[in-house]
């Protein structure tokens, strides 16, 4: 899922302090599991907001509300009303929600979160980076990790030489993704394939290339 | 062993089955040319060639391009250390270009420290290729004289191509099979990390000469003399990837302070006394951080002085 981290009150407050009628709107997905843009968080934030204009003397309306997914145009026409209401809004999804909600309407749309990681949840409270979207898996030829998202130096032929203890030479809390790497080579038993050489990568289906769109024929025409 | 011949002096004198010697510096944090010229100058009677470090440890520095074009003029065979962290296989390939340019004969492949260890940890980092696919794309642009779009190159670099190996790092299961994967991508020539830790890299070496991995590559040693107890204990507890025995940073320590320097001289010939015997190996990389005075006294009382003429 996508991992999201809500940006700091002042911050926030510095983007939306000027306008008269403010929205915040959550986005209950993603961002919802990762407890910094839902719907419940728009809803805190908003109080948090309108504490900060009373204690700043400022008059403004916050109101808050929110949809299942700011990224698809069906979710948004029970909200439409209270948009359309709003002269900014505070959009607490991903940097992709808030891209559709700018696309969608011609209003100020602001970034309540700072965009972070396609990530897995660990644990409650704990979510880690794993994929890049590079647009070219190869998966398949690193045991199940990902040396693109999870190395520091996304080296294909690692580990580099400042692998210690299973750690990578960026920080001793973070694990070196080759280190993940061979163990899971030796686990499957697949150690031979350490050795074969990964082929230089084709990154035109990463950020290298644009942006990249996929269209699927076959739905068109339904 | 590869069965190239490049102009590279290096290689000839690898190849004639001498103990190789190089060392390096590091260029200046500015532009100034002389601190380069001095070091050359301090050494260049006493090694076969001298690394130009590209940015290390991501700190900006001249590039290591332009001090190798110092060193050539100055009648110092240079080795063009190149890291994938700051350029994309354009920039990588036109530099190889740039420097085949002044013949520059040696190229050291690299992925570098990474960036937040340095000057400038709010950098972007690159690493379009990784250090074994730089090593392909020399040997390609070498041996195909083709670039890795497919166009054809026009005066194809010639070099000696290298890589480092660490022998310390993690995971050790796979430090040989590692070594044997630089060599499939092409390295015909590996400087290894500083080795303190004798026992292990003898384990190591061992290991490769088991394989018959000596024969296919040149393994030269890396050693780096200790100025202080001080510098061991850092390089132990704060350098990823270094192995610095307990007992080496033990005997600097007992050693009074104004000494402490000297027996680190003493502990980095005593290295490389010991080392000489190892089968497999073909010569030593003397790293001495700045520190290049101290080289020529290593080189002397460990026998490796004179330099071979080839
Ligand atoms: S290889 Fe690319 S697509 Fe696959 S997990 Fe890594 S970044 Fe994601
Ligand atoms: S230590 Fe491991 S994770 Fe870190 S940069 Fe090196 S190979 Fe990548």
């Amino acid at each position: 899922m996508i991992v999201g981290q809500q940006k700091p009150l002042e911050e926030i407050w510095g983007m939306i302090k000027d306008y008269k009628k403010v929205l915040v709107f959550g986005c209950n997905t993603c961002v919802a599991v990762c407890h910094q843009g839902g719907n419940k968080e728009a809803e805190i934030l908003a109080s948090m907001l309108k504490m900060k204009a009373s204690q700043e003397g400022i008059a403004i309306e916050i109101t808050n509300s929110g949809i299942e997914r700011q990224c698809e145009h069906e979710f948004f026409e029970q909200a439409e009303t209270i948009i359309q209401k709003a002269d900014a809004i505070l959009s607490t999804a991903c940097g992709i929600g808030v891209q559709f909600m700018a696309e969608k309407y011609p209003k100020p749309i602001y970034p309540g979160l700072n965009t972070t990681f396609l990530g897995a949840v660990e644990q409650l409270g704990v979510y880690t980076e794993r994929c890049q979207a590079c647009g070219q898996c190869i998966l398949g030829q690193t045991a199940g990790i990902c040396p693109i998202a999870r190395c520091a130096k996304r080296v294909m032929n690692g580990p580099c030489g400042g692998s210690t203890k299973g750690k990578c030479e960026i920080n001793k809390e973070v694990d070196c993704a080759w280190q993940l790497i061979v163990d899971r080579l030796a686990l499957l038993g697949r150690m031979d394939d350490y050795e074969k050489l990964a082929p230089i990568k084709d990154w035109s289906s990463d950020r290298a290339g644009g942006p990249r769109k996929l269209v699927r024929e076959d739905m068109l025409n339904e | 062993m590869s069965n190239s011949t490049t102009p590279s002096k290096l290689q000839k004198i690898l190849a004639a089955g001498h103990l190789g010697v190089t060392s390096e510096c590091g260029p200046p944090r500015g532009s100034d040319p002389q601190a380069v010229i001095e070091k050359a100058e301090l050494i260049k009677d006493y090694v076969d060639a001298v690394n130009i470090t590209d940015n290390q440890t991501s700190v900006c520095r001249m590039c290591s391009l332009a001090a190798c074009i110092r060193l050539k003029t100055l009648g110092v065979e240079p080795v063009l250390q190149m890291v994938t962290r700051d350029r994309n296989r354009i920039a990588l390939q036109s530099d190889i270009l740039g420097a085949a340019s002044w013949d520059i004969n040696n190229i050291l492949c690299l992925s570098g420290d990474h960036q937040s260890f340095g000057d400038h940890a709010a950098g972007q980092n690159v690493h379009d290729l990784d250090s074994m696919q730089l090593i392909q794309t020399v040997r390609m642009m070498r041996d195909q004289g083709k670039f890795l779009g497919g166009d054809d190159i026009k005066r194809p670099p010639q070099m000696f191509v290298g890589a480092a190996a660490n022998p310390f790092a993690d995971p050790y299961e796979i430090r040989v099979a590692r070594l044997a994967k630089k060599i499939a991508a092409g390295a015909e020539f590996i400087q290894t990390q500083c080795i303190y830790n004798l026992d292990k890299f003898e384990d190591w070496m061992k290991k490769v000469v088991d394989r018959g991995l000596h024969e296919k590559t040149y393994i030269m040693a890396g050693m780096t003399p200790m100025k202080s107890a001080g510098m061991a204990r850092y390089m132990k507890n704060r350098v990823p990837g270094m192995d610095v025995p307990e007992d080496v940073v033990k005997r600097l320590a007992d050693t009074p302070k104004d000494k402490q320097a000297d027996e680190g001289i003493k502990i980095c010939i005593e290295a490389i006394q010991r080392l000489k015997e190892v089968k497999g190996l073909s010569g030593f990389h003397i790293m001495a951080i700045e520190w290049e005075e101290k080289v020529p006294e290593i080189v002397k009382a460990t026998g490796l002085y004179p330099r071979p003429q080839v």
